[in-house]
């Protein structure tokens, strides 16, 4: 391992971060024999992989090198949907430690598998993630990610072990505890949603609890997009650093990716999960640097191996070297999504662009809901927007302003008048957290 | 004396508006007097309540947005321009009203009205020059008074 360039002082101590530094030709000679293995598995073990690629008139012999993944079919949530149990499973029952599953929100759950190795490269990965911002050993993890079938929680929680922190398995929920853990038991690092942060920041100080006093100095956010500006945000009003992770349950949870001290983009600890850009529309590959839709294919899971899986996550991997010295590649930052975007009158929105027009204006990101209508054959895009406390005034003017601010914001961005509407607080829809951005109903009413 | 205003935020939308009023009629908070702002889209509520705290907290735990605003009920002379002379006086005195409304009282020959200023302080200093003065809780509410 003497061959290494170790920039990272913190990361010389922790053999689990190794991957992240391994010489370019080593981890590319790395991944191709992974995905050999990986491609090998599911030609065997999984029956949609095997069909789907005999209908290419593929075998797992045809892949000879790592571009050769452009041959393999994609795997979409759709798959795992309709495989609903176990239909993707590439190990027995007997071999499987634990199960996870989404809340099935939007049709049938999706269930992932892990055996007693994926738990292990499971657990590494978290241990990489938090040593890429230099959290180890020391430190108290107040782990607010969902506990239970939602693989946040203990995703986070062993990883945490691992690495030899102190973790609290406070789960989501209950600001009032959280603030009260934070302070009493000294939290040095924090792992949420951005959102619930900025929710836990604002009740503090309604609750006169200065964060910044605190020694917490770094927070681990994820499981939806989040901007810059919140960053920026966070960062100012808690006194800490922000750092945006990566992971999808699919793949295996928290722990694909994660930014280092540097916070110039995601590293995607491609040891184990092979990241490709393509086209969203026509599935064409994309060279570094440009930017398309995320496919991930996992390298070293037994349970459930998946192959070229559309993440529908927009970004670019990044072609500049890392402040931090790691050789594994970047993602930049995912704040769009393909399925989230929409047309209107010809113009592509992505909801993140309203999310920036919308912070120009208020401090925190409120709920909103975008909604398209067709009127007279012409689009109409009306935003919801939840009045929050900070911003309602008993003043009829000052509404008006800040709904036209508003609106005018939202324009300046997207190049289309919006029509603002504010609307009371809990009141649009939410599912674990996790908001539904866009209501499309030009469908349901042609007129 | 001020009052403690409670305004809350509703929709423009069958049921906004007795969701709340039913969280205070649960809560056994009687509404003293209230008038309702709405535009197209939303309106705002705005009550004057003796027990006004508990009705914060009442109509925040049932996820309203919920503003305490100052404002003051002022008796009124009942007869034709007996407004118009107040409001004369606050434009003479360069105090805007922010809005007003008629508190749910009357009294020998005055009526009470609910006002809002910019800058409360020369307002009711100009008021106090022809002896107008904020109306009691006592009066107001009925019964001993509340802390405000």
């Amino acid at each position: 391992m003497n061959q290494h360039h170790w920039n990272d002082s913190e990361c010389l101590f922790l053999p689990a971060s190794a991957p992240d530094f391994l010489p370019i030709p080593q981890l590319r000679s790395l991944q191709l024999q992974r995905l050999r293995a990986t491609v090998k598995r599911c030609y065997e073990h999984v029956a949609l992989f095997r069909s789907r690629m005999e209908a290419k008139g593929l075998t797992p012999a045809d892949i000879r090198t790592l571009d050769d993944i452009r041959l393999l079919p994609f795997t979409e949530k759709s798959d795992l949907r309709d495989t609903y149990p176990f239909g993707l499973f590439a190990s027995p029952m007997s071999d499987i430690v634990r199960l996870h599953a989404s809340s099935g929100t939007t049709g049938k759950p999706i269930v992932v598998a892990y055996t007693q190795n994926d738990i292990d490269v499971w657990k590494n990965v978290i241990q990489r993630t938090f040593a890429c911002a230099g959290v180890g050993r020391g430190d108290i993890i107040q782990n607010a990610y969902g506990y239970g079938l939602f693989t946040g929680g203990l995703g986070v929680h062993y990883g945490a072990e691992a690495l030899g922190a102190t973790v609290i398995p406070v789960s989501g929920g209950n600001t009032d505890r959280q603030l009260m853990l934070m302070r009493d038991f000294g939290i040095t690092v924090i792992c949420c949603t951005p959102t619930y942060f900025l929710h836990i920041i604002d009740h503090a100080e309604k609750i006169g609890v200065d964060i910044r006093k605190l020694p917490l100095r770094a927070g681990f956010f994820g499981a939806e997009s989040w901007t810059e500006e919140m960053r920026k945000r966070i960062e100012e009003m808690a006194g800490i650093k922000a750092y945006d992770i990566y992971g999808l349950s699919e793949i295996i949870g928290p722990g694909v990716g994660a930014e280092s001290k540097s916070q110039d983009g995601l590293h995607i600890f491609e040891d184990h999960f092979f990241p490709e850009i393509v086209d969203p529309k026509t599935g064409e590959s994309l060279p570094d640097g440009e930017e398309g839709e995320l496919v991930l294919s996992t390298l070293s899971k037994e349970a459930m191996p998946i192959l070229r899986y559309r993440t529908h996550d927009i970004t670019s991997i990044l072609t500049s070297p890392s402040g931090c010295g790691r050789t594994i590649r970047r993602i930049h930052r995912i704040n769009r999504r393909s399925d989230d975007m929409f047309i209107i009158r010809g113009v592509n929105v992505f909801p993140s662009q309203i999310e920036t027009a919308i912070l120009q204006i208020e401090d925190t990101l409120p709920h909103y809901l975008i909604i398209l209508t067709r009127k007279d054959n012409l689009d109409q895009i009306t935003i919801q927007v939840e009045v929050t406390e900070k911003y309602f005034s008993d003043k009829i003017s000052e509404l008006q302003s800040l709904r036209q601010r508003l609106a005018h914001a939202v324009e300046q961005i997207i190049g289309i008048r919006a029509e603002l509407q504010l609307v009371e607080p809990r009141t649009l829809a939410r599912s674990e957290g996790k908001l539904a951005r866009v209501s499309d109903r030009r469908q349901s009413n042609p007129n | 004396m001020k009052l403690h205003q409670i305004s809350v935020f509703v929709q423009n939308e069958a049921g906004s508006l007795a969701k709340y009023l039913r969280v205070l009629a649960d809560g056994g908070v009687n509404i003293h007097t209230l008038t309702l702002a709405d535009t197209r889209d939303f309106g705002i509520l705005r009550m004057i309540l003796r027990e006004w705290e508990l009705a914060r907290e009442l109509l925040e735990k049932a996820g309203a947005v919920v503003k305490v605003t100052e404002v003051y009920a002022i008796h009124v002379p009942h007869r034709p321009g007996g407004l118009a002379d107040v409001t004369d006086l606050l434009l003479e005195a360069k105090v805007s009203i922010e809005y007003m409304y008629a508190y749910n009282l009357r009294k020998e020959g005055s009526a009470v009205m609910v006002f809002c200023f910019d800058q409360p302080e020369p307002a009711l200093a100009a008021l106090a020059k022809v002896g107008l003065t904020p109306v009691e809780p006592a009066i107001l509410f009925g019964s001993p008074p509340s802390t405000c």
